[in-house]
């Protein structure tokens, strides 16, 4: 036995979209967790329950309503039309899209959890030492809230490798385009094809559990503490 | 020049209000001195642009740094700033966070300037360790070494010894003395100690609820009476003086100030150096003639300038010593010996001085 063309077409579409997923994330992700880790705004409260939204929804709810937004008639559709780059809905960068709304939790949240937990005094000592905003982004807050930086881009890696719900909606299940493992897996079962379906959701369990046991080891936070 | 900063600030928060406009010297430690809640660290903060106060001024060295719309922020301000906790950077070893300034601005310290402050504050063996790798009083060393090293027009410090124990600011102390008596600019010292200001302050601003409630030299502002420092139980006098000869027979050192001179147990510094004393205002009495029948060393020539009630049976007397009665001293004395002696204003006496302990 072991995996089909069809299923290492699969893995590599997951792996490709999370990663793209994740980059992306990582540089959205950043500017929002720094703005709510630091904003005294009236707007902190409503924004972070945006980020958080799809912490609660079914994915379906989220994936009917980007549908919606990217379709042709939708306002994300008419301006991917207008641009001259089509509708983005049963396309890989469609996925990539919903995958950024739905696992945008797990990246801001860590990530503003680190630089709230760094508090004002380091920032405010870079700028003493004639540090401008960006220089201390990248040698102080970097630095000092990297294993915030590691557990998100882990969390959002992760999280949308095992996405499923949106996929169908926003992508349906074109091979090689937008069938990712997930959705193959639940096409061997609905093909009775369950040894296949065990190799593929095995290696889920194992990549799975891979990730969190990087997550708790080598996230220099928690080895700090046993330390 | 005398007025190398002027500072106007208003800030109104819910429960606090900060306004003052000072003008404050080009050169030597100024204390912003007051209890918690007086606005001292608020100031100091708003001096080093960390806390925006819109419509402030300020002019450091006759560069405007914060006028009505424009303001600098912290990042192009000449300044160094030491914080309350040394708030190094935990990434970085102490030599990382020495240079970490150092690489920022154009003319830092460097060859002998920089070994010297290194020297100065004794962390030359330190540099390689990180932060946790240091004791508070060497991490406060090190965050003091790296806003030197910045060569700053203006240093602000917010109560760099109140985070350490008794034993590390004793350890600290001496640095900052050494620091006072070589550094070229200002510095606005944020302190709640008078211990602290005794020993390091040249000029005093003395807060109360965010307002300035007396500002000068130091020496003036202990003394006057209508200020809560000569009142105090501590209250004492500070008098610059200089090493004038030693007395190696008895072990005596002679310091001589505008008004006299005073004799202390022998002193290992060289005669022409300069000695800060501080006299507390009840080691020091009063009587009308020299006794030469006294075991007392320093009786000095006086007179008497003002006298306020302390409390029913204790009154506190500035005297003036010297000439021109211009060097001041408190003296606390018991109402009924005020009474006895007839003190009044312009009075000619002699102040007679239990102790005189170095400050610096």
């Amino acid at each position: 036995m072991g995996f089909s063309d069809a299923d290492l077409a699969a893995i590599w579409l997951t792996l490709r979209l999370a990663g793209i997923t994740t980059v992306l994330l990582l540089i959205i992700g950043t500017p929002i967790a720094w703005w709510l880790a630091r904003t005294r705004s009236n707007w902190k409260g409503p924004v972070g329950a945006v980020v958080a939204l799809p912490l609660v929804l079914p994915p379906t709810v989220l994936g009917f309503y980007l549908l919606l937004a990217m379709g042709p008639n939708g306002p994300v559709g008419q301006f991917t039309q207008w641009l001259g780059i089509g509708t983005l809905p049963f396309t890989f960068w469609g996925l990539v899209v919903a995958s950024v709304f739905y696992s945008m939790p797990f990246v801001v949240q860590p990530i503003q959890n680190a630089i709230e937990s760094l508090g004002e005094r380091p920032l405010e000592a870079a700028a003493t030492l004639r540090a401008g905003p960006w220089d201390t982004f990248f040698t102080v807050v970097l630095p000092l809230a990297r294993p915030g930086f590691f557990t998100a881009a882990i969390l959002g890696f992760a999280h949308t490798v095992g996405e499923f719900g949106v996929v169908l909606m926003i992508g349906g299940n074109i091979p090689g385009v937008t069938r990712v493992v997930s959705v193959q897996i639940y096409d061997h079962v609905e093909a009775l094809e369950y040894a296949e379906a065990h190799w593929l959701a095995a290696t889920m369990v194992i990549f799975s559990f891979l990730v969190l046991l990087a997550l708790y080891t080598l996230n220099p936070a928690t080895r700090r503490k046993q330390a | 020049m005398s007025s190398a900063i002027h500072a106007r600030f208003n800030l109104h928060w819910p429960g606090f209000t900060l306004d003052v406009d000072l003008t404050l010297p080009g050169r030597g430690v100024t204390a912003l001195f007051g209890h918690s809640g007086s606005g001292k660290t608020t100031l100091l903060r708003c001096v080093a642009g960390l806390e925006r106060a819109p419509g402030g001024y300020l002019a450091v060295g006759g560069e405007e740094w914060q006028d009505g719309s424009h303001f600098l922020p912290t990042y192009r301000r000449s300044l160094g700033y030491v914080f309350q906790e040394a708030s190094l950077f935990p990434h970085l070893s102490a030599r990382g966070n020495l240079e970490y300034g150092m690489k920022r601005v154009r003319d830092a310290m460097a060859g002998s300037a920089l070994d010297h402050a290194v020297e100065l504050l004794g962390i030359g063996t330190l540099l390689d360790r990180r932060p946790d790798q240091l004791s508070g009083g060497e991490r406060q060393r090190v965050a003091i070494a790296r806003a030197l090293a910045l060569k700053p027009r203006l240093l602000l410090m917010d109560e760099p010894l109140a985070a350490l124990d008794l034993k590390r600011k004793q350890e600290i102390l001496p640095y900052l003395e050494r620091l006072h008596d070589d550094l070229e600019i200002p510095v606005l010292y944020v302190t709640h100690s008078p211990d602290e200001v005794a020993h390091l302050a040249d000029h005093l601003v003395l807060l109360e609820e965010g307002a300035v409630r007396a500002a000068g030299p130091l020496g003036e502002l202990m003394t006057r009476l209508d200020l809560p420092l000569a009142r105090d139980e501590a209250a004492e006098s500070i008098i610059e003086t200089v090493v004038a000869g030693h007395d190696d027979n008895y072990k005596l050192t002679y310091l001589d100030f505008r008004g006299g001179r005073f004799a202390v147990g022998r002193l290992q510094r060289k005669i022409g150096k300069p000695a800060r004393v501080r006299i507390h205002a009840r080691d020091v009495s009063i009587s009308l003639k020299e006794h030469r029948d006294s075991s007392i060393v320093n009786i000095i020539a006086a007179q008497v300038q003002e006298l306020a009630p302390l409390n029913d049976w204790q009154m506190v007397v500035r005297l003036g010593l010297g000439p021109e009665a211009t060097v001041p001293l408190l003296a606390r004395i018991t109402r009924r010996s005020a009474d006895m002696l007839e003190l009044t204003p312009g009075k000619n006496v002699f102040a007679q001085v239990k102790s005189v302990v170095l400050a610096d």
